[in-house]
């Protein structure tokens, strides 16, 4: 056993844990954060996709006892205060998800992504989506939304507004 | 009827009530369940593909840290039948015994030899490990033709033969004298590949109990959970009134999940055995094997025309490959395609011809589209060989041949009535929205020029039969049970709504799609409206959701159950205004006295008052409540026409999407947004069965696919935006004139992309490439072709 | 999905690292961003007794400059080689073959270090050395010893380094002026390399000098295609690229495997290697 200190989603946790335990089955069984779902064994789905220490990474492939120290984000992490993020709002506005399983590290990918690159082009969204795989959208809806997310988020001010515009615009 | 409600929620756009948990985390899958004292249960799968099981000695894993137990498949046999097959589509097809965990003999990489349960999942998966098996090595059956051969090797050797079934059908005039008189005749063989259908949530299962009474709540990745409580009370022995089946959130599913499985069954067995609850969850790579598998027959396709392209008959014969065993309805799959290979044309005669065959492989069922994808990618393959044979454009080809629109209700040649649609009309939108001429313009001068990187253009204009299903056809089918869907619907005393379905969603927004359909007709507030499913407790009659059936028979018993509510409302409205029933109006909620329209009441007050009861008519219920189990009239028939344009690179055989139009016509929609989703789904999964996907096996029948690093799933640049648009002809066959979607995109795109890569290769001389179109097969099929001088030959035609 | 229990250590530092893998002998894997040794894990196919994990020694990580050469320490991440501008301005192939590495949360775990030490000839990463005439560095308990990238790769997945040797960084010698393309054909995006063509090419007067190939996937380990290389010095024109880029599949082994046969991998090594010579040298 050996032991570590993990922030998740704000929270700080001492824990004795295996060394070969997985991240996302430290979240999941042992914080019990089960928002991030598992999609694979071979870091092909993206579905388990964190944030550690400030960037995207796929917590099926990284060690809990590697995680030591960090501080971890997970999607039950980006609207602490019940409000949600742009992108968690252009994913939902959008019609970004249908079954929902791929939906945490496909927000957590592109919230990665417009960290470095907040104005992508659809080629560039895409791109940085290669490593997270959704089965029902086909992918464009997705990609709709980081694009929209990406101008909500421009700076332009009245953010709010402007979401509930695209919100019309889809229920148009 | 004058008094209908307004439709405000029908045919708008809502955003889905589903996302909010989903884009939170705040998710219900079925491995987040966790229980006091849940124990983790893991299988030990078979290495080969097909063997005698010599020995199976669980005792050293029982030592192992954290382990609770460990059975083999000997010692669980007590108490456990056959898994079922609910299509047995013959009357003499043949029916292997299926047992959750093998005893004597394993049929394929992955059969299940014994399970382990433990602690934690930790521990259980180490103590596979410990868990001694010893195999006989049996040959492999692998080959659909050779394992039909007299001496072929035998996946079932108590059954002395390895066809399951023979399904024949013949309609109109006898296709052989047909062919006398045609003047071209075109014959191919095309493979449909195996695929995986990777819903993205892997299955998984957990099973409590409650000893004392004999009672057990099955939570399940599952698509049927009525389906499933049915079937496990059936092969587990428990009481079917004291099973609960509860689907959870469900990742996904495209029939992969329509399945009552041998994990499901082992679960529950397990937890009745050790008073404990259990759980079950799948890795990918070991849902590869256990999870079944689509696809997979080799289809003879032959049509007999006029040299002006006019069909006059079509000859089908299918080998499908069945797998190891007949699950669910893995019999059936071809069957519902036998129907749909005349498609959308006229003709004389046609004669289809299907043989199950078994095979040591993962057993295959319903994945997306099921039987009808395969169905209209060889006639749509086969009409494109047409129109190159008589020297049309694949259009035209297909204008001379389908049914007009003036035609409809049109009973098709394989004995369907079509009850409406319009292949001109979304034809003629799908061509425009392409540039179908300018492309064809441009792929001319590219071909003069001799480009190595070539355009194609393919087309596809599919129909299929959804919304399974009109009770007594599935009778005639031999599907043991019926197509109904229930719904039911409360209206709670303040006035809210609670919807009652028995679909189960997994992705498709019925809770948003049911509430605007209830809402419309209660004339409630869209946010009024709760729609509960998924649970036999809560939602205990169901026939589940597969087969583009859950808003045109479950959407449609929404809508009919509402009807009801209102037509109850209406008594008690009348009552209490004093007026009669015919006197009433009922618009938005309200009704209202025709002449005096501040003598009013709206259903939200109704429902209180139903609800006291204290002042309603002599002899009436209390509350407001109603529920509608709908039987179908007919299948529902969407259709489109499916454009896409590729470049193929001849150097390297590398395909590129360029562009990709489609035109459906679904009928009236009820969410534009949840239809055009359903679409863009529906087309990446065609798109990836033409051009990456394949379960591969090598010749000992390992699976070589056997990750999801292997098995190719397309990512986000691996697909290209969709243009999508509709054409909207209602349905005539149920109160919504809506028909099925989520099986469209994938049963048309799939012939449109290859037919695409045909025609970009056509002039070198190319017919077909088998699916799936791998950069190597383009490549190998153009030099072949062009080393052949097949350019020559065909230039002349 | 669950990987095979292991002990575990976390040195500080280099030498301590060394000392544990040479206490542990053949049973120690080295842990560094863990993208390609947790996935053999998760699936069984590896079963150490010991995990060093070195992925918190400091030393191990960034660029810098030693002269005409780069140093690159090899627990430097694959997104930081993308980004870092001394790389992308010395050696602008190794950016480029980086970003087609897995995808971005891969790229932000893995490691330069990790890849090469891996010796997975489907890699990007391997070719890329040996075109570039990297020189990789190891620790070992007697001291540090530079191996040339063409000497490092032995085999499918085998190195020269000793189990108790670290790879500590990599030495590139930086290619201004050169130019460059890494041609990296997949079926999918996230798929591994089918082939893939690493490029360097030095122009004279209109002319290509001199090529450095570099080939991925077309056998057991990384191969330059030196034939081509030879074959490609003074060709003048985009017929000439071609015709070298004809000898770019001698003398290689490539494999069958689902995905593609032998004789197409060698067809392909021929495309992408015009491909890449005429991209790199301006001529496409």
């Amino acid at each position: 056993m050996t032991h570590i200190s993990v922030t998740v989603d704000g929270t700080a946790y001492e824990d004795e844990v295996e060394p070969r335990l997985l991240l996302v089955h430290y979240l999941r069984d042992r914080l019990g954060l089960t928002g991030t779902p598992i999609g694979c064994d071979t870091s092909n789905c993206g579905a388990c996709t964190v944030e550690l220490d400030g960037v995207s990474v796929k917590s099926c492939t990284v060690l809990a006892v590697q995680a030591d120290g960090s501080e971890v984000t997970t999607v039950q992490g980006l609207a602490p205060d019940g409000e949600w993020t742009p992108l968690q709002r252009a994913f939902h506005e959008r019609h970004a998800l249908q079954c929902g399983y791929c939906t945490p590290g496909m927000l957590m990918a592109a919230r990665d992504l417009l960290r470095e690159n907040p104005h992508p082009s659809p080629e560039e969204v895409r791109r940085a989506l290669e490593g997270n795989l959704c089965r029902c959208t086909g992918y464009q809806n997705i990609v709709r939304a980081v694009l929209s997310a990406a101008e909500e988020s421009d700076g332009s001010g009245a953010t709010g507004e402007r979401s509930a515009a695209s919100a019309q615009e889809v229920t148009a | 009827m004058t008094d209908q409600a307004v439709e405000r929620e029908v045919g708008k756009a809502r955003l889905r009530k589903e996302d909010a948990r989903l884009i939170t985390g705040q998710t219900n899958w079925t491995d987040n369940i966790s229980v006091a004292g849940l124990l983790h249960m893991a299988i030990l799968r078979s290495p080969m593909a097909h063997a005698r099981v010599e020995r199976v000695d669980v005792s050293p894993a029982l030592g192992r840290p954290g382990v609770v137990a460990a059975f083999s498949g000997r010692d669980l046999a007590e108490g456990l039948g056959s898994l079922p097959c609910a299509w047995p589509v013959t009357e003499d097809m043949v029916l292997p015994d299926h047992p959750p965990l093998a005893v004597d003999e394993v049929r394929h990489a992955g059969d299940p030899v014994a399970v382990v349960v433990a602690r934690d999942r930790y521990a259980a998966a180490d103590a596979l490990e410990a868990v001694e098996v010893d195999y006989e090595p049996l040959p492999p059956v692998l080959d659909l033709e050779a394992a039909l051969a007299e001496d072929a090797p035998l996946v079932h050797a108590d059954k002395g033969t390895n066809r399951a079934y023979v399904w024949p059908l013949k309609t109109g005039e006898d296709y052989g004298s047909v062919k006398q008189r045609a003047d071209v005749v075109v014959k191919r063989r095309y493979e449909q590949q195996r695929l995986i259908p990777n819903a993205m949530e892997p299955r998984a299962v957990v099973v409590t109990p409650l000893a004392a009474s004999g009672e057990y709540t099955v939570y399940s990745a599952t698509q049927i959970p009525h389906i499933l409580r049915i079937m496990l009370s059936v092969v587990t022995g428990v009481p079917e009134h004291k099973l609960r089946v509860v689907a959870p959130d469900v990742g996904g599913g495209f029939g992969s999940k329509l399945q009552v499985y041998g994990e499901e069954a082992l679960a529950l067995a397990v937890a009745r055995k050790l008073g404990r609850p259990v759980k079950w969850t799948e890795s990918r790579s070991e849902g590869y094997l256990a999870t079944h598998h689509g696809r997979g027959m080799i289809q003879d396709i032959e049509l007999a025309a006029t040299s002006e392209g006019r069909l006059l008959g079509l000859k089908v014969d299918l080998l499908a490959d069945m797998g190891a065993y007949l699950m669910l309805v893995t019999p059936g799959i071809p069957i519902l395609g036998a129907f749909m290979y005349p498609a959308i044309y006229k003709m004389d005669a046609y004669e289809f011809n299907c043989t199950g065959v078994f095979t040591t492989r993962t057993p295959t069922d319903a994945y997306r589209g099921a039987g009808r994808p395969e169905a209209t990618y060889a006639i749509e393959r086969a009409m494109d060989e047409l129109a190159a044979e008589v020297g049309l454009d694949p259009v035209e080809v297909r204008r001379r041949n389908w049914i007009r629109h003036e035609e409809f209700p049109y009973t098709s040649i394989a004995g369907l009535t079509y009850d409406s649609g319009n292949y001109e009309a979304a034809t003629d939108k799908a061509l425009a929205l392409f540039g179908y001429d300018d492309l064809r313009a441009e792929q001319a001068k590219r071909n003069e020029r001799g480009d190595t990187v070539r355009l194609g253009i393919g087309v596809s204009t599919y129909t299929e039969m959804c919304g399974l299903a009109p009770s007594r056809v599935l009778r005639d089918l031999r599907y043991s049970a019926g197509g109904w869907e229930a719904a039911s619907i409360r209206m709670l005393p303040t006035g809210k709504v609670e919807v009652v379905t028995g679909t189960s969603p997994h992705g498709q927004g019925h809770v948003t799609s049911w509430s605007q359909i209830a809402a419309d007709v209660l004339g409630v507030p869209f946010e009024d409206v709760e729609v509960v499913h998924g649970d036999t407790k809560v939602a205990p009659q169901g026939m589940d959701t597969y087969g583009s059936r859950s808003l045109v028979v479950g959407g449609a018993a929404v809508h009919r159950a509402a009807e009801k509510v209102v037509d109850k409302a209406r008594k008690v409205a009348a009552h209490l205004l004093e007026a009669s029933e015919d006197d009433l109006e009922f618009r938005d909620g309200v009704f209202s006295v025709k002449g005096s329209p501040e003598a009013r009441k709206t259903i939200q007050e109704l429902a209180f008052e139903a609800f006291t009861s204290h002042d309603v008519p002599e002899g009436m219920e209390p509350t407001l409540n109603a529920e509608h189990v709908l039987d179908p009239e007919n299948f529902s028939y969407p259709h489109g026409t499916h454009l896409c344009a590729v470049e193929v690179d001849t150097e390297t055989g590398r395909t590129g999407i360029r562009s990709y139009v489609c035109v459906d016509d679904v009928g009236r929609v009820v969410n534009p947004m949840i239809v055009e989703g359903q679409v863009h789904g529906g087309l990446a999964q065609g798109i990836a069965q033409a051009l990456y996907e394949e379960a591969v096996y090598d010749t000992e029948g390992n699976l070589v696919s056997g990750t999801m690093a292997d098995y190719l799933v397309p990512s986000a640049p691996d697909l290209p935006e969709f243009v999508t648009d509709r054409t909207e002809t209602p349905a005539a066959s149920n109160p919504l004139g809506v028909k099925g979607v989520g099986e469209a995109g994938t049963i048309a795109s799939t012939p449109a992309v290859v037919n695409a890569i045909v025609d970009a290769l056509r002039p070198l001389g190319v017919h077909d490439v088998r699916m799936p179109c791998t950069p190597e097969r383009v490549w190998e099929a153009a030099r072949s072709a062009q080393s052949s001088g097949a350019a020559r030959k065909e230039g002349s035609a | 999905m669950i990987p095979p229990a292991f002990d575990y250590v976390r040195p500080a530092g280099v030498e301590e690292a060394v000392r544990a893998l040479a206490d542990a002998g053949e049973d120690a894997k080295v842990l560094a961003g863990g993208q390609s040794l947790l996935p053999l894990l998760r699936l069984r196919l590896a079963f150490p007794e010991l995990v060093v994990d070195v992925g918190r020694i400091p030393e191990l990580r960034g660029v810098r400059e030693d002269g005409d050469t780069l140093v690159i320490g090899a627990l430097t991440t694959h997104h930081d080689v993308v980004h870092d501008p001394l790389v992308r301005r010395h050696a602008g192939l190794l950016a480029q073959a980086t970003e087609a590495v897995a995808d971005p949360a891969v790229r932000h775990r893995g490691t330069l270090g990790g890849s090469l030490a891996h010796a997975d000839p489907a890699g990007d990463l391997p070719a890329v050395a040996l075109a570039l005439d990297a020189e990789l560095v190891a620790q070992g308990p007697g001291g540090r010893r530079a191996i040339p990238a063409r000497e490092f790769f032995t085999d499918y997945l085998q190195t020269t380094l000793a189990p108790d040797e670290l790879l500590v960084e990599i030495r590139v010698p930086k290619r201004d002026g050169w130019g460059f393309r890494y041609e990296k054909f997949a079926r999918v995006a996230q798929s591994w390399a089918m082939v893939g063509v690493a490029a360097l090419v030095r122009r004279d007067d209109g002319h290509i000098a001199e090529a450095r190939v570099g080939l991925t996937n077309m056998g057991a380990t990384p191969l330059r295609a030196t034939a081509a290389e030879e074959a490609l010095a003074g060709a003048g024109d985009a017929g000439a690229v071609a015709r070298a880029a004809e000898s770019a599949a001698e003398g290689t082994r490539p494999s069958r495997d689902a995905s593609a046969s032998p004789e197409y991998r060698a067809h392909l090594a021929r495309v992408l290697t015009k491909r890449a010579v005429l991209a790199a040298a301006g001529m496409g």
